[in-house]
C-alpha cells in the first residue's frame, strides 16, 4: 500500500520498499495519475473540477491536516483568487498568465489579511474568526459591482487561446483545457511535496503535534502559523484563478461560506493530513455529487449524512483509512 | 445629512437594541453549549431556523403566536437533546474539531430536509395581532413587536440567570464548566448535565428564530447568515461567558443599526470592522479569559 505522509496519532513507518518509493515519488505519482484521468472519465468537465477542486483542496490541507488549523473561511482565499484573475482579464486586459499570476498573488495577499488577524486567536476560534471574516470578503465583492458584477457575477473572462513560446494552443477543446491546467495543478503538487519535505515542512508538523514542544524548540510558533496560511493562499488563489478560466465567470457564490465548507469535506473524506487525500476526496465527492443530482435535487441531503458518517466513523476519510489497513 | 435628529438617532437606537436581542438569545445558546460541552454548534442557525419553521407550520395549522412561543421552544429542544444523545456523546474525547464537523454536516442535513417539508423560497411571517402597530417611546413611534422581542429576551436571560445562580442544578452545571472531572469525582453524572445543557442551548436557538420570523420572514438559508454574525458576537462578547454574549450581542445589534442609518452599504460589513479592532486589542473578547481555548 503506498503510503504517504503518517496521519495524526501514527508513527512514520519504515519498512517497507513500496512505501518508501511512494512517499520518494508521491508528486510524480500524482502527476502520471492526473495524466490518465480523463481518459477513464466520463466526461472531461468533471476531470477538469475535480483537478481544480483537488488543488484547492490541496491548499486547504496544508492548513487542516498538516498545520492542525481548522478554517471555515477558505472561501475567500479560492474566490479572491478567481476575482481577481478575472478582473486581471475582463478590466485590464491582461494576457492569461499575469492574470493566473494576479490570482495566486490575490490569494497570499488575502491570507495574509485574514491570516494576521485570526492567528491571534488559538484553537476553536480559528474556524469561527476565519468563517467570519470570510463572510465579510463576501459582502465586500458583493457590494463591489462595478468590479466584481455583485450578484451577477463577474462575466466576458473569455480566453480562447494559450499563446506559449509562439504556440498557440485552442483553450476551447475541452481536453487541451484539461491539460493545460493539469500542468498548473502538477506544477503545485510538486511545490507542495518540496514544501512538505523541507525543514519547514517539519516544523508545521511539529506546531501541529505539540505546541510547546516546537516553542520550546526556539520555533517561531505564531510566525510558522502565518506563514503556512498564507502558502495555503498562494495554492487557493491558483486553484480560484483556474477556476475562473475555466467557468468564464466568476459567480459571487464562490465566496459563499458553502463553499468553505465544501473543501473541509472534500479533506476530511480524502483524509486529512495525507498528500494523495486531497484527490481522491475530490474525486470521489464530485463524481458522487454527479452521479446522486441525476435522480435527486437533494443533493445536500446525502452530502450531509456522508460527511456526518464520516466525521462518527471513518474520522481518517478514505485515503487515511486505506493507508491504516495496508500497514496491518 | 439633513433631518438626522436626536429622536432619529434614538429610535435607530432602540431598532439596534431590538436586532441585537436576536443575537444575543443565539449568542448565549451558542456559548452555554461551547461553555459546558466545549462543542461549537455549527448546527445553531440550523436549529434556529427550524424553530421559525415549527412556528410557522404551528399556526398553520390552528395554533397561535402565544402557543408557539412556549411549544417551539420544548420541540427544538428536545429534538437537541436527540441531537446530543445519538449523534456528539459519541464524538466527546476525540478533539475539538470533530463535534465542530459533525454538526456542519448536520445543519445540511436539516436545511435540506427543511427544502423538502417546505419549499426552497421563503415564507413570510405574520405579527401576532395584539403586537401589530406602534407605541409612543418618548423619542417616537416604535413598533410594538420589536419592544416585545426585547421584553421577552430579558425574560429568558432573567430565567437563565435564575436558573444558572440560584438552583442547585444550575450549580452543577457552573461546577461542570469550570472543571468536569472534579464534578464527575464528587458523583454527578456529567453526561446528563450536558445533555441538558445542549438541550436548553438549542431550544434558545429555536425561541430566537421564532422571534426573529416576524422580523424578516422565514427562509430555510435564515441559519447560514445569523451564524456568522453570531460568530462576532461571541468572539466580541468573549467565548463562553454569558455576560459577554449579552453586552456584544446588544452591541452588534446597535452597530449594524446605526451603521445602516448613516452608511447602509457598510451594515453589514460594519460588525467584522468591529470584530478585527477587538481581535487586535484584545483577542481573547471582553469577557473572556485569555488563554482560555489554548
Amino acid at each position: 500500500m503506498t503510503e504517504t505522509t503518517q496521519s495524526i496519532k501514527q508513527p512514520r513507518a519504515t519498512a517497507g520498499g513500496w512505501y518508501e518509493f511512494a512517499t520518494r515519488h508521491r508528486a510524480s505519482i500524482v502527476a502520471a495519475v492526473i495524466l490518465i484521468f480523463p481518459l477513464v472519465m466520463p466526461f472531461t468537465a468533471l476531470a477538469v473540477n475535480i483537478l481544480i477542486y483537488g488543488l484547492y483542496a490541496l491548499g486547504f490541507n496544508l492548513v487542516f491536516g498538516y498545520l492542525g488549523l481548522l478554517s471555515f473561511g477558505h472561501a475567500a482565499l479560492f474566490g479572491t483568487g478567481a476575482y481577481l484573475c478575472g478582473i486581471a482579464i475582463v478590466h485590464f486586459g491582461w494576457p492569461w498568465y499575469a492574470a493566473i499570476a494576479a490570482g495566486i498573488a490575490g490569494g497570499l495577499l488575502m491570507a495574509l489579511l485574514i491570516g494576521v488577524l485570526a492567528i491571534r486567536t488559538r484553537g476553536i476560534y480559528f474556524a469561527m474568526v476565519t468563517m467570519a471574516l470570510s463572510q465579510c470578503v463576501y459582502y465586500l465583492f458583493y457590494q463591489a459591482v462595478d468590479l466584481t458584477g455583485g450578484e451577477n457575477g463577474l462575466r466576458g473572462i473569455n480566453v480562447r487561446t494559450i499563446d506559449l513560446f509562439g504556440l498557440r494552443i485552442d483553450f476551447i477543446n475541452p481536453m487541451i483545457r484539461y491539460y493545460v491546467i493539469a500542468a498548473f495543478v502538477i506544477a503545485a503538487f510538486f511545490v507542495m511535496s518540496r514544501i512538505l519535505a523541507s525543514p519547514f515542512g517539519a516544523v508545521i508538523e511539529a506546531v501541529r503535534e505539540n505546541e510547546m514542544r516546537a516553542r520550546a524548540s526556539g520555533y517561531d510558533v505564531t510566525l510558522t502559523r502565518l506563514l503556512t496560511f498564507v502558502l495555503s493562499g498562494g495554492f487557493c488563489g491558483l486553484a480560484g484563478a483556474l477556476q475562473a478560466l475555466h467557468l468564464s465567470i466568476v459567480p459571487i457564490e464562490i465566496l459563499h461560506y458553502e463553499t468553505s465548507g465544501l473543501v473541509v469535506m472534500i479533506a476530511l473524506l480524502g483524509g486529512m493530513g495525507t498528500f494523495f487525500g486531497p484527490m481522491v476526496g475530490a474525486a470521489v465527492f464530485l463524481v458522487l455529487e454527479n452521479i446522486v443530482s441525476v435522480w435527486t435535487v437533494h443533493w445536500q441531503l446525502i452530502v450531509g449524512a456522508i460527511f456526518i458518517a464520516c466525521v462518527l466513523f471513518f474520522p481518517a476519510g478514505i485515503w487515511g483509512t486505506l493507508i491504516a489497513r495496508g500497514k496491518r | 445629512m439633513a433631518g438626522l435628529s436626536f429622536d432619529l438617532i434614538a429610535l435607530q437606537l432602540f431598532a439596534g437594541l431590538a436586532l441585537g436581542a436576536i443575537y444575543v438569545l443565539f449568542a448565549i445558546g451558542l456559548s452555554l453549549i461551547f461553555g459546558m460541552l466545549t462543542v461549537v454548534n455549527f448546527a445553531h442557525g440550523a436549529f434556529y431556523m427550524v424553530g421559525a419553521y415549527v412556528g410557522l407550520y404551528l399556526i398553520s395549522i390552528g395554533g397561535n403566536f402565544w402557543i408557539c412561543l412556549v411549544a417551539v421552544p420544548i420541540a427544538i429542544g428536545l429534538f437537541g437533546l436527540v441531537v446530543e444523545r445519538v449523534l456528539i456523546r459519541p464524538l466527546y474525547g476525540r478533539g475539538i474539531d470533530y463535534p465542530l464537523l459533525l454538526t456542519f454536516g448536520l445543519s445540511y442535513v436539516m436545511v435540506e430536509c427543511v427544502r423538502i417539508a417546505f419549499g426552497k423560497t421563503g415564507y413570510p411571517f405574520d405579527t401576532p395581532e395584539v403586537l401589530q402597530g406602534a407605541v409612543d417611546i418618548g423619542v417616537g413611534y416604535f413598533p410594538l413587536y420589536r419592544l416585545f422581542v426585547i421584553a421577552a429576551t430579558a425574560v429568558v436571560l432573567l430565567a437563565l440567570w435564575l436558573f444558572l445562580e440560584k438552583t442547585s442544578f444550575g450549580l452543577i452545571i457552573r461546577a461542570g464548566a469550570r472543571d468536569p472531572q472534579i464534578v464527575r469525582i464528587l458523583g454527578v453524572d456529567v453526561s446528563r448535565v450536558w445533555l441538558i445543557v445542549f438541550g436548553i442551548g438549542t431550544a434558545i436557538a429555536g425561541f430566537a428564530g421564532l422571534l426573529a420570523a416576524p422580523l424578516q420572514g422565514v427562509i430555510p438559508e435564515m441559519g447560514g447568515t445569523i451564524l456568522a454574525e453570531a460568530f462576532v458576537v461571541t468572539v466580541v462578547g468573549g467565548m463562553g461567558s454569558i455576560g459577554g454574549a449579552v453586552l456584544a450581542g446588544l452591541l452588534v445589534g446597535v452597530v449594524v443599526s446605526m451603521t445602516s442609518l448613516f452608511a447602509p452599504e457598510m451594515a453589514k460589513v460594519s460588525i467584522f470592522a468591529l470584530m478585527a479592532i477587538v481581535l487586535i486589542v484584545r483577542p481573547q473578547g471582553f469577557f473572556g479569559r485569555a488563554g482560555l481555548m489554548s
